[in-house]
């Protein structure tokens, strides 16, 4: 692991005389090197915009920002280039989704069914187009330990039912949802699904023809990329029959003021100048993680978990918040008598870095009544020792509180 | 060091935060809400005229918010309208600015240290923005945004 961590520059740093140790990869992973050599590189020497050029370095902009369609592609999978589209990240993925095929199929007394772990970002959208359509949105609930309850989501599935989006893996518990058995039991129901994969794709491989989701989408910058780029992954055929996200240049095949037609796909969706030096630094994202490996990753940040849950385990007065069976390395919890905020500030001052909050999913803090939780969310170049400097952080926090 | 943002008195006010009831012949009451962190504050006052004549609060939050509230809350009593409009300026400055403290501003200079910590100086002010609307008796929830 330690050569790993020298692919890292900003590990090796000092916050406040200690040593960064920084677990809030679920918000943002750090860059390996080699992403900056590309964004690096494509400004130094191949800068110019992509699609139609005809001169030198236009041509090698648009071969290096399409490979990472094709590495896209390979990442997830998928059975064409032409399925998969950049956006900004998934935020945008699911946007786009709610909004072009929202709009056309949904009507009123239709239903959407989305669960009780999702990240704002899965939420809001699908409010949105609820609200705009008169249809309803239904949540699939969670048990004690932060998972999905299956019986009750085989309930909500209906005749109404249009689509059920839900997360991979929950960014704010960790919980991994068993979303190839989901996906199976929508299609049975006629419906389609979104899968969020925020959360997955920095840590477990993704297969989406094995999934057969409809849609999945991921951050680029949760993978060790940029940030404001990402991917949406659809269905050929669900795409194709789908109107455009947003107008203007790119997307478009000939335009005249009485008509415009479009392009095909993948260009239809996506309208302008995309993000080109963050596709090209994607690229070796995905380029570095696959040549680590994503089931040797998975299988260390395992270990972390678990190494990691035990020693959090022993600090009396903690309570680890969300405990499902199966879980990826993200450690939520809450200290008796002490409000996350504090925890927060004082491990920060030993170079500790946590997220504290709500993490962007309100409901499932209201589930647990509680108003908020300290998180620390681990990446393959985290260490044991790491966890054991945030345990001897925590015991520091006792002491400053004197709980 | 981490001690100069949780002073003694503040560790204090956040662990036996004083006026910390709801208030039932209460005449100006206001809610404040951090969005950031979530926390949820009632403020409650009792004016005779201009004058602050009890104030309390009730909801839970960090050390620093708590804290806050708490020793508000305590300095408001007896105080006019307008003098506590100007205390809520002078404790606004000493968390934004480097001038050194008011005298005027009693035990609330613990909070000093919070100048040091910008993601923590909205905590200290959520108390503070509930007072403004109670006193300017406006009834949504205001937020530190």
């Amino acid at each position: 692991m330690e050569k790993v961590r020298e692919d890292f520059p900003v590990l090796h740093q000092k916050i406040h005389g200690k040593p960064l140790v920084y677990l809030d990869n679920a918000a943002t992973a750090q860059k390996p090197s080699a992403v900056m050599d590309a964004v690096r590189k494509f400004y130094e020497v191949d800068c110019a915009n992509i699609h139609r050029g005809v001169h030198e370095l236009s041509q090698r902009s648009t071969a290096a920002y399409e490979e990472t369609r094709l590495k896209s592609k390979r990442f997830l999978n998928a059975r064409s280039k032409s399925e998969i589209i950049f956006v900004r990240g998934a935020t945008e993925g699911i946007n786009l989704v709610a909004s072009s095929w929202g709009r056309k199929n949904v009507k009123a007394g239709d239903e959407i069914i989305i669960s009780a772990l999702e990240h704002h970002s899965n939420i809001v959208p699908w409010q949105m187009l609820c609200e705009e359509k008169d249809a309803k949105l239904r949540v699939i609930p969670m048990n004690d330990r932060g998972e999905l309850i299956l019986e009750e989501y085989e309930k909500l599935l209906g005749p109404r039912t249009r689509m059920v989006a839900v997360g991979h893996i929950s960014n704010a518990l960790g919980t991994i949802n068993p979303i190839r058995q989901m996906i199976e039991m929508a299609h049975r129901a006629g419906a389609l699904t979104l899968i969020d994969g925020a959360q997955a794709a920095p840590h477990t491989k993704i297969d989406v023809q094995a999934l057969d989701s409809d849609f999945y989408t991921f951050s680029g910058h949760k993978v060790f990329g940029p940030t404001g780029i990402g991917v949406l992954h659809g269905k050929k055929k669900l795409l194709e029959a789908m109107p455009p996200y947003q107008g203007g240049g790119d997307m478009i095949r000939t335009v005249t003021f009485e008509k415009t037609t479009y392009n095909e796909l993948p260009y239809k969706f996506e309208a302008g100048t995309p993000n080109i030096a963050g596709g090209i630094g994607m690229g070796a994202a995905l380029d570095y993680v696959t040549k680590l490996g994503l089931d040797q990753i998975a299988a260390y940040e395992h270990e972390l978990l678990v190494y990691g849950t035990h020693a959090l385990s022993e600090i009396p007065g903690l309570r680890i918040i969300g405990t499902a069976r199966e879980k990826a390395a993200v450690l939520s919890f809450v200290i008796e008598g002490i409000h996350p905020h504090d925890i927060g500030t004082v491990l920060d001052r030993q170079g500790i870095a946590v997220r504290t909050g709500h993490h962007c999913a309100q409901p499932v803090m209201d589930w647990f009544h509680i108003p908020a939780t300290t998180r620390a969310s681990f990446a393959f170049y985290n260490t044991i020792a790491e966890i054991d400097a945030l345990t001897a952080g925590l015991h520091k926090v006792k002491e400053v509180f004197g709980a | 060091m981490i001690d100069d943002l949780y002073q003694e008195t503040i560790l204090d006010h956040s662990k036996r935060p004083r006026n910390h009831h709801p208030m039932n012949d209460a005449n100006r009451k206001a809610e404040g809400y951090n969005p950031l962190c979530g926390d949820k504050l009632k403020l409650y006052l009792k004016m005779d005229g201009d004058i602050v004549q009890d104030a309390s609060f009730e909801g839970a939050g960090c050390a620093i918010s708590t804290a806050s509230a708490s020793l508000m809350t305590e300095s408001l009593k007896g105080k006019t309208r307008e003098e506590a409009l100007k205390l809520l300026d002078k404790f606004h400055e000493l968390l934004t600015t480097d001038t050194p403290a008011s005298r005027d501003l009693g035990k609330l200079v613990v909070f000093c240290g919070v100048r040091e910590y910008p993601a923590r100086v909205k905590c200290a002010t959520l108390a503070w923005h509930t007072l403004k609307s109670a006193l300017d008796n406006v009834t949504d929830p205001v937020t530190t945004e």
